[in-house]
Protein backbone atom coordinates (compact mmCIF):
# COMPACT_ATOMS: atom_id res chain seq x y z
CA UNK A 1 0.00 0.00 0.00
CA UNK A 2 1.35 3.79 -0.26
CA UNK A 3 0.77 6.48 2.51
CA UNK A 4 0.58 9.88 2.87
CA UNK A 5 2.54 11.10 6.15
CA UNK A 6 2.50 14.16 7.72
CA UNK A 7 5.30 14.18 10.32
CA UNK A 8 6.15 16.67 12.96
CA UNK A 9 9.85 17.65 12.10
CA UNK A 10 12.16 19.78 14.50
CA UNK A 11 15.71 20.23 14.54
CA UNK A 12 16.12 20.90 18.41
CA UNK A 13 14.21 21.87 21.76
CA UNK A 14 14.38 25.69 20.97
CA UNK A 15 13.70 25.11 17.13
CA UNK A 16 10.54 26.21 15.16
CA UNK A 17 8.52 22.81 13.67
CA UNK A 18 6.60 22.02 11.58
CA UNK A 19 4.38 19.27 9.70
CA UNK A 20 6.16 17.84 6.87
CA UNK A 21 4.61 15.48 4.31
CA UNK A 22 6.14 12.45 2.96
CA UNK A 23 5.02 9.36 0.79
CA UNK A 24 5.59 5.90 2.33
CA UNK A 25 5.88 3.55 -0.89
CA UNK A 26 5.29 -0.15 -1.01
CA UNK A 27 3.63 -0.28 2.62
CA UNK A 28 3.92 -4.40 3.58
CA UNK A 29 1.11 -4.56 5.63
CA UNK A 30 3.16 -7.24 7.71
CA UNK A 31 5.55 -4.40 8.50
CA UNK A 32 5.28 -2.96 12.27
CA UNK A 33 4.59 0.92 12.01
CA UNK A 34 8.28 1.69 13.55
CA UNK A 35 9.46 -1.13 9.95
CA UNK A 36 7.48 1.35 8.01
CA UNK A 37 8.90 4.52 8.96
CA UNK A 38 12.43 2.36 9.20
CA UNK A 39 11.97 2.30 5.05
CA UNK A 40 10.75 6.03 5.19
CA UNK A 41 14.16 7.50 6.50
CA UNK A 42 16.28 4.64 4.62
CA UNK A 43 14.81 6.73 1.39
CA UNK A 44 15.31 9.95 3.14
CA UNK A 45 19.27 8.96 4.19
CA UNK A 46 19.85 7.80 0.39
CA UNK A 47 18.27 11.13 -0.42
CA UNK A 48 20.89 12.86 1.73
CA UNK A 49 18.38 13.98 3.69
CA UNK A 50 17.86 13.87 8.22
CA UNK A 51 15.88 10.93 8.53
CA UNK A 52 12.99 11.27 11.02
CA UNK A 53 14.14 10.84 14.67
CA UNK A 54 12.26 8.89 17.15
CA UNK A 55 12.95 6.89 20.14
CA UNK A 56 12.41 3.06 20.15
CA UNK A 57 13.78 0.17 21.74
CA UNK A 58 12.26 -3.21 22.65
CA UNK A 59 10.17 -2.87 19.64
CA UNK A 60 7.88 -5.82 21.94
CA UNK A 61 6.19 -3.58 23.48
CA UNK A 62 7.22 -3.85 26.92
CA UNK A 63 10.18 -0.77 27.49
CA UNK A 64 7.79 2.04 27.00
CA UNK A 65 10.45 3.74 25.02
CA UNK A 66 8.04 4.25 21.44
CA UNK A 67 5.99 7.39 21.94
CA UNK A 68 3.67 8.75 18.79
CA UNK A 69 0.72 10.11 18.37
CA UNK A 70 -0.73 9.05 15.25
CA UNK A 71 -3.87 10.23 14.15
CA UNK A 72 -4.70 12.33 17.29
CA UNK A 73 -4.01 8.85 19.42
CA UNK A 74 -1.23 8.32 21.33
CA UNK A 75 0.71 4.93 19.59
CA UNK A 76 -2.37 4.89 17.34
CA UNK A 77 -5.99 4.48 19.51
CA UNK A 78 -5.32 0.15 18.88
CA UNK A 79 -6.67 -1.58 21.81
CA UNK A 80 -3.82 -1.97 24.44
CA UNK A 81 -1.14 -1.71 22.00
CA UNK A 82 2.08 0.38 21.63
CA UNK A 83 3.98 1.75 18.53
CA UNK A 84 6.15 -0.78 18.00
CA UNK A 85 3.29 -3.09 18.06
CA UNK A 86 0.54 -1.48 15.66
CA UNK A 87 1.09 -2.65 12.07
CA UNK A 88 0.05 -1.58 9.18
CA UNK A 89 -2.56 -3.95 8.48
CA UNK A 90 -4.62 -1.20 10.33
CA UNK A 91 -3.81 1.07 7.81
CA UNK A 92 -5.18 0.82 4.09
CA UNK A 93 -3.81 2.14 1.02
CA UNK A 94 -4.20 5.71 0.63
CA UNK A 95 -4.86 6.87 3.96
CA UNK A 96 -2.87 9.52 5.21
CA UNK A 97 -1.31 9.71 8.59
CA UNK A 98 -0.33 12.56 11.26
CA UNK A 99 2.64 11.53 13.33
CA UNK A 100 3.51 13.59 16.15
CA UNK A 101 5.51 13.91 19.71
CA UNK A 102 4.04 13.96 23.08
CA UNK A 103 3.01 17.25 23.49
CA UNK A 104 3.25 18.83 27.07
CA UNK A 105 5.32 21.45 28.94
CA UNK A 106 6.64 18.68 30.82
CA UNK A 107 7.91 16.95 28.00
CA UNK A 108 9.99 19.73 25.78
CA UNK A 109 10.92 17.74 22.46
CA UNK A 110 14.64 17.21 21.78
CA UNK A 111 13.82 16.53 18.24
CA UNK A 112 10.94 15.35 15.68
CA UNK A 113 9.10 12.81 17.43
CA UNK A 114 11.71 12.30 20.18
CA UNK A 115 10.58 14.00 24.04
CA UNK A 116 12.32 14.52 27.01
CA UNK A 117 10.43 12.20 29.58
CA UNK A 118 12.77 12.50 32.47
CA UNK A 119 9.69 14.46 34.65
CA UNK A 120 8.37 10.91 34.85
CA UNK A 121 11.62 9.80 36.52
CA UNK A 122 12.23 13.07 38.67
CA UNK A 123 7.93 11.50 40.27
CA UNK A 124 9.88 8.13 40.58
CA UNK A 125 12.81 9.41 42.41
CA UNK A 126 10.18 11.60 44.52
CA UNK A 127 8.55 8.45 46.12
CA UNK A 128 8.42 5.77 43.82
CA UNK A 129 10.14 2.99 45.68
CA UNK A 130 10.74 1.17 49.27
CA UNK A 131 13.18 2.05 51.44
CA UNK A 132 13.80 -1.86 53.18
CA UNK A 133 16.64 -3.91 53.49
CA UNK A 134 16.83 -5.78 50.66
CA UNK A 135 19.07 -8.62 52.15
CA UNK A 136 19.16 -12.44 50.96
CA UNK A 137 16.72 -13.78 48.70
CA UNK A 138 13.67 -13.95 50.77
CA UNK A 139 11.84 -17.11 51.71
CA UNK A 140 9.04 -17.35 48.92
CA UNK A 141 6.07 -17.59 51.56
CA UNK A 142 7.10 -15.70 54.62
CA UNK A 143 5.61 -12.49 53.71
CA UNK A 144 2.15 -13.63 53.02
CA UNK A 145 0.12 -11.63 50.42
CA UNK A 146 -3.30 -12.58 49.20
CA UNK A 147 -4.23 -12.90 45.56
CA UNK A 148 -6.37 -10.40 44.98
CA UNK A 149 -3.55 -7.90 46.45
CA UNK A 150 -1.54 -9.57 44.69
CA UNK A 151 -3.23 -9.04 41.26
CA UNK A 152 -3.91 -5.84 42.24
CA UNK A 153 -0.81 -4.63 42.44
CA UNK A 154 0.78 -6.68 39.42
CA UNK A 155 -2.10 -4.66 37.37
CA UNK A 156 -0.65 -1.28 38.23
CA UNK A 157 2.85 -2.92 37.77
CA UNK A 158 1.87 -3.32 34.26
CA UNK A 159 2.97 0.86 33.51
CA UNK A 160 5.62 0.89 31.07
CA UNK A 161 5.79 4.44 31.52
CA UNK A 162 5.76 5.74 28.29
CA UNK A 163 3.53 8.75 28.54
CA UNK A 164 0.64 8.31 26.80
CA UNK A 165 -1.72 9.30 29.56
CA UNK A 166 0.20 12.61 29.82
CA UNK A 167 0.05 13.02 25.91
CA UNK A 168 -3.80 12.56 25.77
CA UNK A 169 -4.40 14.33 28.52
CA UNK A 170 -6.12 18.11 27.97
CA UNK A 171 -4.26 19.16 31.05
CA UNK A 172 -0.64 16.82 30.24
CA UNK A 173 -1.73 15.24 33.93
CA UNK A 174 0.67 12.33 34.83
CA UNK A 175 -2.54 11.43 37.26
CA UNK A 176 -2.73 7.75 35.65
CA UNK A 177 1.26 7.29 35.42
CA UNK A 178 2.07 8.60 39.10
CA UNK A 179 -1.48 6.70 40.65
CA UNK A 180 -0.16 3.62 38.98
CA UNK A 181 2.89 3.80 41.20
CA UNK A 182 0.95 4.94 44.16
CA UNK A 183 -1.37 2.40 44.22
CA UNK A 184 0.97 -0.76 43.74
CA UNK A 185 3.37 0.25 46.28
CA UNK A 186 0.15 1.22 48.37
CA UNK A 187 -1.18 -2.13 48.57
CA UNK A 188 1.72 -4.11 49.17
CA UNK A 189 3.28 -4.77 52.82
CA UNK A 190 6.42 -3.28 51.81
CA UNK A 191 4.68 -0.30 50.65
CA UNK A 192 3.07 0.55 53.68
CA UNK A 193 5.54 2.09 55.37
CA UNK A 194 6.18 4.94 53.51
CA UNK A 195 2.78 5.07 51.92
CA UNK A 196 1.53 8.57 53.41
CA UNK A 197 4.98 10.54 52.13
CA UNK A 198 4.89 8.65 48.93
CA UNK A 199 1.68 10.15 47.77
CA UNK A 200 2.32 13.51 49.19
CA UNK A 201 6.02 13.99 47.59
CA UNK A 202 4.98 12.21 44.25
CA UNK A 203 1.91 14.37 43.55
CA UNK A 204 3.55 17.88 44.52
CA UNK A 205 6.52 16.82 41.98
CA UNK A 206 3.87 15.88 39.50
CA UNK A 207 3.09 19.97 39.92
CA UNK A 208 6.88 21.06 40.34
CA UNK A 209 8.12 19.38 37.11
CA UNK A 210 4.56 20.77 34.88
CA UNK A 211 2.19 18.79 34.54
CA UNK A 212 -1.07 19.71 34.77
CA UNK A 213 -3.93 18.48 37.44
CA UNK A 214 -6.36 16.18 36.52
CA UNK A 215 -9.75 16.87 36.12
CA UNK A 216 -10.95 13.40 35.33
CA UNK A 217 -11.53 13.20 31.31
CA UNK A 218 -10.29 9.47 31.54
CA UNK A 219 -8.58 10.47 28.27
CA UNK A 220 -5.65 8.71 29.72
CA UNK A 221 -7.39 4.85 30.57
CA UNK A 222 -8.42 4.78 27.11
CA UNK A 223 -5.08 5.41 25.60
CA UNK A 224 -2.97 3.43 28.09
CA UNK A 225 -0.89 0.98 25.88
CA UNK A 226 -1.07 -1.31 28.97
CA UNK A 227 -5.05 -0.86 30.21
CA UNK A 228 -4.40 0.75 33.42
CA UNK A 229 -7.69 1.75 34.89
CA UNK A 230 -8.20 5.04 36.00
CA UNK A 231 -9.56 2.95 39.56
CA UNK A 232 -6.08 3.85 40.72
CA UNK A 233 -5.93 7.38 40.11
CA UNK A 234 -9.18 7.20 42.93
CA UNK A 235 -6.84 4.65 44.84
CA UNK A 236 -4.13 7.38 44.98
CA UNK A 237 -7.01 9.82 45.88
CA UNK A 238 -7.94 7.43 48.68
CA UNK A 239 -4.13 7.49 49.58
CA UNK A 240 -3.83 11.38 49.84
CA UNK A 241 -7.14 11.66 51.88
CA UNK A 242 -5.21 8.88 54.02
CA UNK A 243 -2.42 10.71 54.73
CA UNK A 244 -4.00 13.56 56.91
CA UNK A 245 -5.12 10.99 58.99
CA UNK B 1 -1.47 24.15 53.92
CA UNK B 2 -0.87 20.73 51.65
CA UNK B 3 -4.80 21.11 51.38
CA UNK B 4 -4.39 24.35 49.38
CA UNK B 5 -1.70 24.05 47.49
CA UNK B 6 -0.82 20.52 46.06
CA UNK B 7 -2.89 19.35 43.08
CA UNK B 8 -5.16 16.84 44.51
CA UNK B 9 -6.06 18.83 47.61
CA UNK B 10 -7.30 21.82 45.65
CA UNK B 11 -9.29 19.08 43.78
CA UNK B 12 -10.50 17.79 46.67
CA UNK B 13 -11.94 21.38 47.80
CA UNK B 14 -13.38 21.70 44.86
CA UNK B 15 -15.21 18.58 45.32
CA UNK B 16 -16.37 18.75 49.09
CA UNK B 17 -17.24 22.59 47.44
CA UNK B 18 -19.14 21.78 44.30
CA UNK B 19 -20.74 19.11 46.55
CA UNK B 20 -22.13 21.25 48.75
CA UNK B 21 -23.40 23.73 46.52
CA UNK B 22 -25.37 20.55 44.90
CA UNK B 23 -26.85 20.58 48.30
CA UNK B 24 -27.79 23.45 48.37
CA UNK B 25 -29.25 23.33 44.73
CA UNK B 26 -31.36 20.72 45.98
CA UNK B 27 -32.29 22.55 48.60
CA UNK B 28 -33.62 25.35 46.72
CA UNK B 29 -34.78 23.34 44.09
CA UNK B 30 -37.51 21.73 46.34
CA UNK B 31 -38.55 25.35 47.17
CA UNK B 32 -38.82 26.26 44.25
CA UNK B 33 -40.98 23.57 42.86
CA UNK B 34 -43.56 24.61 45.68
CA UNK B 35 -45.02 26.98 43.02
CA UNK B 36 -46.45 23.52 41.65
CA UNK B 37 -48.47 23.68 44.71
CA UNK B 38 -50.78 26.66 43.96
CA UNK B 39 -50.10 30.00 44.84
CA UNK B 40 -50.08 30.30 48.84
CA UNK B 41 -46.91 27.70 49.03
CA UNK B 42 -44.33 29.49 47.93
CA UNK B 43 -45.53 32.59 50.14
CA UNK B 44 -45.93 30.73 52.72
CA UNK B 45 -42.09 29.56 52.03
CA UNK B 46 -40.47 32.56 51.75
CA UNK B 47 -42.54 34.35 54.90
CA UNK B 48 -40.77 31.31 56.59
CA UNK B 49 -37.38 31.48 55.38
CA UNK B 50 -37.30 35.55 56.16
CA UNK B 51 -38.35 35.12 59.66
CA UNK B 52 -35.56 32.93 60.27
CA UNK B 53 -33.51 36.43 60.73
CA UNK B 54 -30.05 36.18 61.52
CA UNK B 55 -29.73 32.22 60.62
CA UNK B 56 -30.51 33.94 56.92
CA UNK B 57 -27.47 36.11 57.02
CA UNK B 58 -24.55 32.77 58.17
CA UNK B 59 -26.27 30.55 55.82
CA UNK B 60 -25.63 33.31 52.74
CA UNK B 61 -21.85 33.91 53.90
CA UNK B 62 -21.57 30.08 54.40
CA UNK B 63 -22.68 29.98 50.32
CA UNK B 64 -20.58 33.03 50.16
CA UNK B 65 -17.62 31.15 51.32
CA UNK B 66 -18.05 27.62 49.13
CA UNK B 67 -18.39 30.22 46.14
CA UNK B 68 -15.24 31.97 46.33
CA UNK B 69 -13.26 28.89 47.17
CA UNK B 70 -15.01 26.48 44.30
CA UNK B 71 -14.56 29.42 41.52
CA UNK B 72 -11.13 30.57 42.94
CA UNK B 73 -10.00 27.24 43.21
CA UNK B 74 -11.52 26.65 39.58
CA UNK B 75 -10.22 29.21 37.87
CA UNK B 76 -6.69 28.76 39.02
CA UNK B 77 -6.45 24.61 38.21
CA UNK B 78 -8.10 25.63 34.74
CA UNK B 79 -5.56 28.30 34.26
CA UNK B 80 -2.09 25.89 35.34
CA UNK B 81 -3.81 22.69 33.17
CA UNK B 82 -3.78 25.27 30.24
CA UNK B 83 -0.18 26.27 30.81
CA UNK B 84 0.85 22.67 31.30
CA UNK B 85 -0.20 21.82 27.73
CA UNK B 86 0.57 24.82 25.59
CA UNK B 87 0.95 23.30 22.23
CA UNK B 88 -1.91 21.94 20.60
CA UNK B 89 -2.01 19.17 18.25
CA UNK B 90 -2.46 19.34 14.25
CA UNK B 91 -5.54 16.39 14.77
CA UNK B 92 -6.63 15.23 18.35
CA UNK B 93 -9.33 12.50 18.62
CA UNK B 94 -11.05 12.75 21.18
CA UNK B 95 -11.34 8.91 23.14
CA UNK B 96 -13.31 9.43 26.15
CA UNK B 97 -13.80 12.73 27.53
CA UNK B 98 -16.91 14.66 26.91
CA UNK B 99 -18.06 17.78 25.89
CA UNK B 100 -19.29 18.56 29.16
CA UNK B 101 -16.01 17.59 30.81
CA UNK B 102 -14.22 20.21 28.50
CA UNK B 103 -16.52 22.80 29.02
CA UNK B 104 -16.73 23.32 33.01
CA UNK B 105 -14.92 26.37 33.28
CA UNK B 106 -17.19 27.65 30.81
CA UNK B 107 -20.34 26.28 32.60
CA UNK B 108 -19.05 27.50 35.58
CA UNK B 109 -18.65 31.02 34.56
CA UNK B 110 -22.10 31.05 32.83
CA UNK B 111 -23.21 29.83 36.32
CA UNK B 112 -21.40 32.51 37.87
CA UNK B 113 -22.95 35.31 35.90
CA UNK B 114 -26.65 33.61 36.01
CA UNK B 115 -26.04 33.97 39.90
CA UNK B 116 -25.21 37.32 40.05
CA UNK B 117 -28.18 38.32 37.65
CA UNK B 118 -30.28 36.03 39.94
CA UNK B 119 -29.53 37.61 43.29
CA UNK B 120 -30.10 41.11 41.79
CA UNK B 121 -33.46 40.06 40.12
CA UNK B 122 -35.28 38.18 43.11
CA UNK B 123 -32.83 38.96 45.97
CA UNK B 124 -32.11 42.28 45.47
CA UNK B 125 -34.77 43.41 43.25
CA UNK B 126 -33.01 45.43 40.83
CA UNK B 127 -33.85 44.22 38.04
CA UNK B 128 -36.97 43.82 35.92
CA UNK B 129 -38.82 46.14 38.74
CA UNK B 130 -42.11 45.74 37.14
CA UNK B 131 -42.51 42.15 38.01
CA UNK B 132 -40.78 43.02 41.89
CA UNK B 133 -43.77 45.84 42.29
CA UNK B 134 -46.49 42.79 42.01
CA UNK B 135 -45.11 41.34 45.81
CA UNK B 136 -47.03 44.71 46.75
CA UNK B 137 -50.47 44.25 47.83
CA UNK B 138 -49.98 41.89 49.85
CA UNK B 139 -52.17 38.50 49.97
CA UNK B 140 -53.27 37.00 52.80
CA UNK B 141 -51.06 39.55 54.75
CA UNK B 142 -47.77 37.78 52.67
CA UNK B 143 -45.49 39.41 50.12
CA UNK B 144 -46.68 38.18 46.78
CA UNK B 145 -43.50 36.25 46.05
CA UNK B 146 -45.24 33.93 43.71
CA UNK B 147 -46.87 36.97 41.44
CA UNK B 148 -43.04 38.37 41.21
CA UNK B 149 -41.43 34.73 40.17
CA UNK B 150 -44.34 34.85 37.89
CA UNK B 151 -44.77 38.06 36.02
CA UNK B 152 -41.17 37.86 35.81
CA UNK B 153 -41.40 34.36 33.57
CA UNK B 154 -43.79 35.96 31.64
CA UNK B 155 -41.26 37.66 29.49
CA UNK B 156 -39.63 34.96 26.87
CA UNK B 157 -36.53 36.93 27.68
CA UNK B 158 -36.11 36.25 31.17
CA UNK B 159 -37.29 32.86 31.05
CA UNK B 160 -34.38 31.96 27.88
CA UNK B 161 -31.98 33.47 30.27
CA UNK B 162 -33.33 31.34 33.17
CA UNK B 163 -33.20 28.16 30.54
CA UNK B 164 -29.71 28.89 29.27
CA UNK B 165 -28.39 29.08 33.09
CA UNK B 166 -29.98 25.95 33.70
CA UNK B 167 -28.63 24.30 30.90
CA UNK B 168 -25.12 25.00 31.98
CA UNK B 169 -25.99 23.55 34.58
CA UNK B 170 -26.99 20.57 33.76
CA UNK B 171 -23.72 20.48 31.63
CA UNK B 172 -21.78 21.38 34.54
CA UNK B 173 -23.32 18.38 36.91
CA UNK B 174 -23.32 16.25 34.25
CA UNK B 175 -19.22 16.38 34.62
CA UNK B 176 -19.17 17.11 37.86
CA UNK B 177 -21.02 14.39 40.06
CA UNK B 178 -19.34 11.40 39.18
CA UNK B 179 -15.72 13.60 38.75
CA UNK B 180 -17.16 14.32 42.78
CA UNK B 181 -17.24 10.70 42.97
CA UNK B 182 -13.45 10.04 41.49
CA UNK B 183 -12.10 12.75 43.20
CA UNK B 184 -12.88 11.65 46.60
CA UNK B 185 -11.40 8.24 45.38
CA UNK B 186 -14.65 5.83 45.90
CA UNK B 187 -14.51 4.54 42.44
CA UNK B 188 -13.71 0.84 42.12
CA UNK B 189 -13.05 0.44 38.11
CA UNK B 190 -15.95 -1.54 37.73
CA UNK B 191 -18.43 1.29 39.25
CA UNK B 192 -17.04 4.10 37.18
CA UNK B 193 -19.43 3.74 34.07
CA UNK B 194 -22.20 3.23 35.89
CA UNK B 195 -21.64 6.18 38.47
CA UNK B 196 -21.05 8.53 34.96
CA UNK B 197 -24.38 7.28 33.93
CA UNK B 198 -26.09 7.76 37.12
CA UNK B 199 -24.53 11.12 37.49
CA UNK B 200 -25.88 12.52 34.20
CA UNK B 201 -29.49 11.16 35.29
CA UNK B 202 -29.01 12.96 38.02
CA UNK B 203 -27.92 16.22 36.16
CA UNK B 204 -30.72 15.54 33.56
CA UNK B 205 -33.18 15.52 37.01
CA UNK B 206 -31.93 18.96 37.96
CA UNK B 207 -31.77 20.60 34.28
CA UNK B 208 -35.42 19.35 33.90
CA UNK B 209 -37.19 20.18 37.24
CA UNK B 210 -35.49 23.86 37.39
CA UNK B 211 -36.37 24.79 33.68
CA UNK B 212 -40.00 23.36 34.54
CA UNK B 213 -40.29 26.72 36.82
CA UNK B 214 -40.10 29.67 33.98
CA UNK B 215 -41.76 27.41 31.06
CA UNK B 216 -44.83 26.57 33.45
CA UNK B 217 -45.36 30.45 33.88
CA UNK B 218 -44.35 31.29 30.43
CA UNK B 219 -46.74 28.36 28.42
CA UNK B 220 -49.14 29.39 31.01
CA UNK B 221 -49.45 26.13 32.43
CA UNK B 222 -49.12 27.57 35.68
CA UNK B 223 -51.14 30.75 35.94
CA UNK B 224 -50.82 34.18 38.00
C1 LIG C 1 -24.55 26.01 41.36
C2 LIG C 1 -23.29 26.14 41.29
C3 LIG C 1 -22.25 25.06 41.14
C4 LIG C 1 -22.30 23.72 41.43
C5 LIG C 1 -23.46 22.96 42.01
C6 LIG C 1 -21.02 23.15 41.07
C7 LIG C 1 -20.68 21.82 41.21
C8 LIG C 1 -19.46 21.27 40.86
C9 LIG C 1 -19.06 19.92 41.10
C10 LIG C 1 -19.87 18.85 41.80
C11 LIG C 1 -17.80 19.77 40.58
C12 LIG C 1 -16.97 18.50 40.56
C13 LIG C 1 -15.83 18.55 41.53
C14 LIG C 1 -14.78 17.53 41.16
O1 LIG C 1 -14.06 17.77 40.20
O2 LIG C 1 -14.68 16.49 41.81
C15 LIG C 1 -17.42 21.02 40.01
C16 LIG C 1 -16.22 21.27 39.38
C17 LIG C 1 -15.85 22.48 38.82
N1 LIG C 1 -16.57 23.66 38.88
FE1 LIG C 1 -18.38 23.89 39.71
N2 LIG C 1 -20.21 24.12 40.56
C18 LIG C 1 -20.93 25.31 40.59
C19 LIG C 1 -20.51 26.55 40.21
C20 LIG C 1 -19.30 26.81 39.58
C21 LIG C 1 -18.86 28.12 39.21
C22 LIG C 1 -19.64 29.43 39.46
C23 LIG C 1 -17.66 27.98 38.62
C24 LIG C 1 -16.93 29.18 38.09
C25 LIG C 1 -15.76 29.27 37.66
C26 LIG C 1 -17.32 26.55 38.61
C27 LIG C 1 -16.18 25.96 38.08
C28 LIG C 1 -15.84 24.63 38.21
C29 LIG C 1 -14.63 24.05 37.68
C30 LIG C 1 -13.56 24.75 36.86
C31 LIG C 1 -14.64 22.69 38.09
C32 LIG C 1 -13.54 21.66 37.87
C33 LIG C 1 -13.73 20.98 36.60
C34 LIG C 1 -13.21 19.57 36.61
O3 LIG C 1 -12.79 19.06 37.65
O4 LIG C 1 -13.28 18.98 35.55
N3 LIG C 1 -18.34 25.87 39.23
N4 LIG C 1 -18.44 21.93 40.19
S1 LIG D 1 9.76 0.11 21.58
FE1 LIG D 1 9.61 -0.78 23.55
S2 LIG D 1 7.49 -0.55 23.93
FE2 LIG D 1 7.62 0.11 21.89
Amino acid sequence: MNLTLHVWRQKGPEAKGELETYQAKNVSEDQSFLEMLDDVNEDLIKAGKDPIAFDHDCREGICGMCSQVINGKPHGGQERTTVCQLHMRSFNDGDEIFIEPWRAKAFPIHKDLIVDRNALEVIMQAGGFTSCHTGGVADGNALLIPKPVADYAMDAAECIGCGACVASCPNSSAMLFTSAKVAQLAVLPQGKGEAKARVKNMTETMLSEGFGNCTNHYECQEACPKGINVKFIATLNREYIKSFC
Amino acid sequence: MHLITSSVGRKLLMAVTGMMLVGFITVHLLGNLSIFAGSEAINIYAEKLHSLGPIVWIFRLIMLGLFAVHIALGIQLTMENSSASPEAYAIKARLKTTFAAESMIYTGLILLAFLLYHLLHFTVQVVHTDAVATLQPLVNGRLNVFAMVGNSFNSAFVSIAYVVAMCALFLHLSHGLQSFIQTLGLNNGPSQDKVSAIGKLVAIFFGLAYIAIPLAFLFHIVKI
